[in-house]
């Protein structure tokens, strides 16, 4: 597979690990005591919007299912909510994988953005519905800034698959 | 037209449509948030989970508690010998107090042993510490290290060393979860002080409380303090819950507005105090059979009924 249409490099696949690893990694810096600062991103769904885009084969809705459910208990929300939201995100990203890698980085980060606003909104309507509090706009920041991330994100994301299949001593990478 | 009836081969078989799998994932989605909030139900799902869910969570709390041991320990010798006088002088003030509360309950208990009314539940409870706000942006919860363990059980009320916190409202294996009183629509039974009037106070979800169904002329003023009526069977009675700090009296509505703070340190980090569970209340005595007119039926007409006498 290559970065983007664009490019002439072919990647390495992705190894599965690796994907299970990211996954669990994003897990626990959603767990950081930092989620109530202002314009913290959903690290979960960045991540997994990110395999669903490049291997929707692999990350699905299932992965999806079973990351919200595991959001949800650790949030004390309600069972369901994350997980209907992440499971949203990966049909839309799955269903826009093939169009979105046609373009380049800053035009990706601009078509993930309402998926991940998207995956906030609703979040929040299924909880203002039974009644929750409305947590204020700054609720709204982390999606754009997660969105900014996608930059760094592609690059680290993508790093293991960057190596060449020849090992060479003399030029690591 | 031969084959074309055959079913794909094999290596290109994907599992069930991308829309069939979304529809399925929503709708148990859908089915487990409404089981969860309406029926609580779940509670074993959540616990099981949370099994797996608690040590991660802990790990990633680390590096955050880290940093507080180190600021801890760095901290001036000047400002500990501070506090340390600081604790003192409290400890001083609040000494012939103290010292007296024993006599003075052994002597309202002769009181009351005499009056032949029932004795007084004395509070007891065991310290928990707390880990960390839940992460849920729409409610205001905290986690504390206290959970099935320990004896922890759902409906146990926290406090602090000022007043009320929360109540216990989920437990898990190795932690519990405390609903603030600032949570939204989280009601606690109070009295106002002055006046001895009964009411209830909810959580407004932006760090405020407020005294709903008060009429627009009740005797409530700026600077009252509620404390727990112990009505419910919940609450002890007599802990200092919150103070009113604006009423809003507009004679279009019925009901005046007050706004209340919380009087315990309900969004400080540190340790608080999860009071055991009251004795059980006797039970209600029953409902008088007939009533003169209404025949007891009529169920608007008997709240209604419950309301004026509440009002009175």
């Amino acid at each position: 597979m290559q970065p983007t249409y664009s490019s002439s490099r072919i990647l390495l696949p992705v190894r599965p690990w690796f994907i299970f690893l990211s996954l669990i990694i994003a897990l626990l810096l959603n767990f950081l005591p930092t989620s109530h600062w202002p314009g913290v991103p959903d690290w979960v769904a960045l991540v997994l919007c990110f395999w669903s885009v490049r291997e929707f084969r692999r990350v699905g809705m299932g992965w999806a299912f079973v990351l919200g459910l595991l959001m949800d208990v650790a949030d004390g929300a309600v069972l369901g909510q994350h997980c209907f939201a992440y499971v949203l995100l990966a049909y839309l990203t799955a269903s826009l994988s093939r169009r979105l890698l046609w373009f380049p980085l800053a035009q990706q980060a601009l078509q993930v953005l309402p998926l991940l606003m998207l995956c906030q909104a609703v979040q929040l309507a299924m909880r203002l519905l039974v009644g929750g509090d409305f947590p204020g706009w700054s609720y709204f920041v982390g999606p754009i800034i997660a969105s900014l991330l996608w930059f760094p994100a592609t690059f680290i994301l993508l790093l293991p698959q960057y190596q060449p299949v020849e090992q060479d001593p003399n030029r690591p990478i | 037209m031969a084959g074309i009836d055959h079913a794909p081969p094999p290596f290109f078989k994907r599992g069930p449509a991308p829309l069939a799998l979304l529809t399925l994932y929503i709708a148990i989605s859908v089915a487990i948030f409404v089981v969860d909030l309406r029926m609580h139900s779940l509670d074993l799902v959540r616990q099981s989970i949370s099994l797996v869910v608690d040590p991660v969570q802990r790990v990633a709390q680390t590096p955050g508690s880290l940093v507080d041991y180190a600021a801890n320990y760095l901290q001036g010798r000047q400002v500990l010998e501070a506090e340390n006088k600081a604790l003192k002088h409290a400890q001083l003030n609040t000494a012939p107090d103290l010292q007296r509360l024993a006599q003075m309950e052994a002597e309202n208990e002769r009181l009351r042993k005499l009056l032949t009314v029932k004795e007084r539940e004395k509070a007891q409870g065991q310290v928990a510490q707390i880990l960390y706000t839940a992460r849920d942006p729409f409610s205001r919860r905290v986690i504390v290290d206290k959970g099935q363990q320990s004896g922890i059980v759902a409906g146990q009320p926290a406090i602090d060393e000022a007043g009320v916190v929360g109540q216990v409202t989920r437990v898990f294996p190795f932690s519990a979860e405390i609903t603030l009183i600032t949570d939204k629509d989280q009601a606690v039974p109070v009295q106002i002080v002055r006046s001895g009037q009964r009411s209830v106070v909810f959580g407004l979800g932006n760090g405020q409380l407020e005294l709903r169904y008060m009429p627009a002329n009740a005797d409530v003023q700026v600077g009252d303090v509620l404390v727990t009526s112990g009505l419910d069977s919940i609450y002890l009675p007599g802990f200092p819950v919150a103070k009113v700090i604006n009423i809003e009296r507009d004679s279009a509505y019925s009901f005046a507005r007050i706004f209340c703070a919380p009087i315990a340190g309900v969004e400080n980090f540190g340790e608080l105090m999860v009071l055991s569970p009251r004795a059980a209340m006797p039970p209600a005595p029953p409902e008088a059979k007939s009533r003169a007119g209404d025949g007891g039926s009529d169920k608007g007409s008997r709240i209604k009924k419950r309301r004026v006498a509440k009002a009175n």
